[in-house]
């Protein structure tokens, strides 16, 4: 009789053991939901986009490299007007020039949080940064439209909008993830590095220089390439200051268009099913895998960084 | 721990109930979707209906014509506003959806307010916009670059505009924005400026022009000598039924017509002295 109640209790399932399963069962379901929304998002757009290649006929290459684009409307030849490549200029341009503008700044700021003053960094910029991080990016392009624009005017000509202004307000908003990013890579220096550096004679400036940014720069392109990703995927503020024509950009300060700016200000005047509306998801397509492409070259230069250590 | 479990479980399960209750008491209601140039005044219209009627309430969401046209062939709204007809469109079927002009609105040249200019020609204005006129000097203006500006492709307000200015000529690539508000802001702080915008978004922060002598007014629309106008639809998903019949029949009953149309900026459509159909033939109406 004793001998089977213990039997029981100990093949009975504990409480403990009862928790375990439902919060297994719990974490599983959360991850199985935010996959298949995940899956279900790229099923869609992938669905949606590639129609206008392979329902429309539209040459893959044509997409990528024609520089008129206006979907409503066929060219002398009767081919669908779809040149992507004023917007694709215009996404990388930003993108590329907003973070070479960013990265001196950001390296800077991060080397004299961390190595020069710490304490004030601490208690004044990390406060400044973790704020410029949550401003939404409307009030960046309200600033940008109000501000920039004006200033892009007077100063270099033309209309304001353009490239240039698109640069300046996505500088301002990649610059406290980079800076944020940087920081970290540099905390993540070993202590014993810049010991070693200072004991050998070297001074604080060859110190930072020669081996605190040296160790550390996977962590710094890693930093860079994650602001470029955000400053690809911004859509509003861009928008608002870059004068949105779907034109191959003569210069910095004529007007230009980027992907995100077509998608929004497409959207609500195409029918779904239609070409037009394809068109644009071909073009959400390309804005869905390119954070891809930013993301591998993250993991590649982490893998390298981790080599070397 | 247990307990915290609960929590997280009845956090989504009391915001389930709760908008569940919301959705209880408010009765009927249908849904409005499409054009931005229309929004605003089926916007009040709803408002004034469900002061009426309390506990039927007409939701208008923006989102453009063709937004509009899609989601009312689709039929996942109750009414679909655009500023189209609907054949206009591509990739719509017509022939299913019921027309109803709930009002008129005419488009109007805008130009920065520091240009002098009062006037321009419907060539000179096609010669602007086709990009064959790039400075106010040509016009007897200032030594300045014309800056144009242009609502996105598809928009409706884009469409009356290039049909009756352009006239079938393509306009140019030029700066596009997708609201008439953003619009209004550029073209009021950038010299040189030159864009378009229905009657009702008009302000003193900008500047409108006379077009081959006439000024944009509603008077002259409604005897189309302002030929830049177009009629406001409202469409339906075969004849409607039950709330949508008594709104639509609302929003053209001469309490709206008469009062929130014409003071919103709108033109009733009983006030107009001529008809066009979809090809431009224009009649006049005999009354």
């Amino acid at each position: 009789m004793k001998n089977d109640e213990i039997r029981a209790s100990l093949l009975k399932r504990s409480r403990a053991t009862k928790n375990e399963r439902f919060g297994k069962i719990l974490t599983g379901l959360c991850i199985a939901i935010i996959l298949t929304v995940v899956l279900a998002i790229f099923y869609f757009v992938a669905s949606k986009g590639l129609a206008t290649f392979f329902k429309d006929k539209v040459n893959l290459w044509k997409f990528l490299t024609g520089t008129v684009w206006n979907p409503g409307t066929t060219d002398a030849q009767g081919n669908p007007q779809v040149g992507a490549l004023p917007m694709i200029v215009g996404s990388f341009g930003v993108t590329f020039l907003a973070a070479i503008v960013a990265t001196p700044f950001a390296i800077g700021a991060a080397v004299f949080m961390t190595e020069i003053s710490p304490k004030v960094g601490k208690k004044v910029l990390q406060p400044v940064i973790e704020l410029l991080v949550g401003i939404p990016s409307v009030v960046y392009g309200f600033i940008g439209l109000s501000v920039v624009v004006p200033f892009v005017r007077r100063t270099f000509g033309g209309s304001g909008f353009g490239i240039l202004s698109g640069t300046f307000v996505l500088f301002v908003m990649i610059l406290p993830t980079v800076t944020s990013m940087t920081i970290d890579a540099l905390n993540a220096v070993p202590r014993n590095y810049r010991e070693a550096s200072l004991a050998l004679g070297a001074t604080r400036w060859q110190t930072i220089y020669k081996v605190v940014l040296r160790a550390s720069t996977s962590g710094i392109i890693t930093a860079v390439v994650f602001g470029m990703s955000r400053a690809f995927g911004e859509a509003l503020a861009v928008q608002m200051v870059i004068g949105n024509a779907m034109l191959l950009p003569s210069n910095l300060i004529s007007p230009a268009s980027t992907l995100t700016s077509v998608l929004t200000m497409g959207m609500g005047n195409s029918v779904m099913g239609t070409l037009s509306n394809n068109a644009l998801w071909s073009l959400a397509l390309l804005l869905l895998i390119m954070p891809l492409v930013f993301n591998l070259i993250i993991r590649r230069i982490a893998k390298k960084g981790a080599m070397h250590r | 721990m247990k307990k915290k479990w609960l929590y997280l479980l009845g956090l989504p399960a009391l915001t389930l109930m709760l908008t569940a209750c919301e959705f209880k008491q408010t009765g009927q209601s249908i849904t409005a979707v499409g054009s931005s140039a229309l929004q605003p005044l089926v916007e009040a219209a709803g408002d004034e209906f469900t002061k009426e009627n309390s506990g039927e309430f007409i939701n208008v969401q923006g989102g453009g014509s063709g937004t509009g046209l899609s989601q009312i062939q689709s039929g996942s709204v109750e009414i679909g506003n655009s500023d189209l007809y609907a054949s206009q469109k591509s990739g719509i079927d017509a022939s299913k959806l019921v027309d109803h002009k709930v009002a008129v609105v005419g488009v109007t040249p805008v130009i920065n307010p520091k240009l002098k200019l009062t006037n321009l020609s419907i060539a000179e204005l096609a010669k602007i916009f086709s990009g064959d006129i790039t400075n106010w000097q040509q016009l007897g203006g200032p030594d300045q670059t014309i800056v144009v500006i242009n609502r996105a492709q598809g928009s409706g307000t884009r469409d009356t505009f290039e049909r009756w200015v352009m006239k079938g000529q393509t306009s140019m690539q030029a700066q596009e924005q997708d609201s008439t508000g953003m619009v209004r802001q550029i073209v009021a702080s950038t010299p040189g400026a030159i864009s378009y915008m229905a009657f009702p978004y008009v302000d003193k922060t900008i500047k409108t022009i006379k077009v081959d002598g006439v000024s944009p007014t509603s008077a002259n629309v409604t005897t189309n000598k302002w030929q830049i106008w177009s009629y406001e639809h409202m469409y339906t998903n075969g004849q409607p039924t039950g709330l949508t019949k008594r709104f639509m029949a609302y929003v053209l009953s001469d309490k709206i017509q008469q009062k929130v149309v014409a003071e919103m900026g709108y033109i009733p459509v009983n006030d107009m002295k001529v008809s066009r159909t979809l090809k431009g033939k224009v009649a006049k109406i005999n009354s």
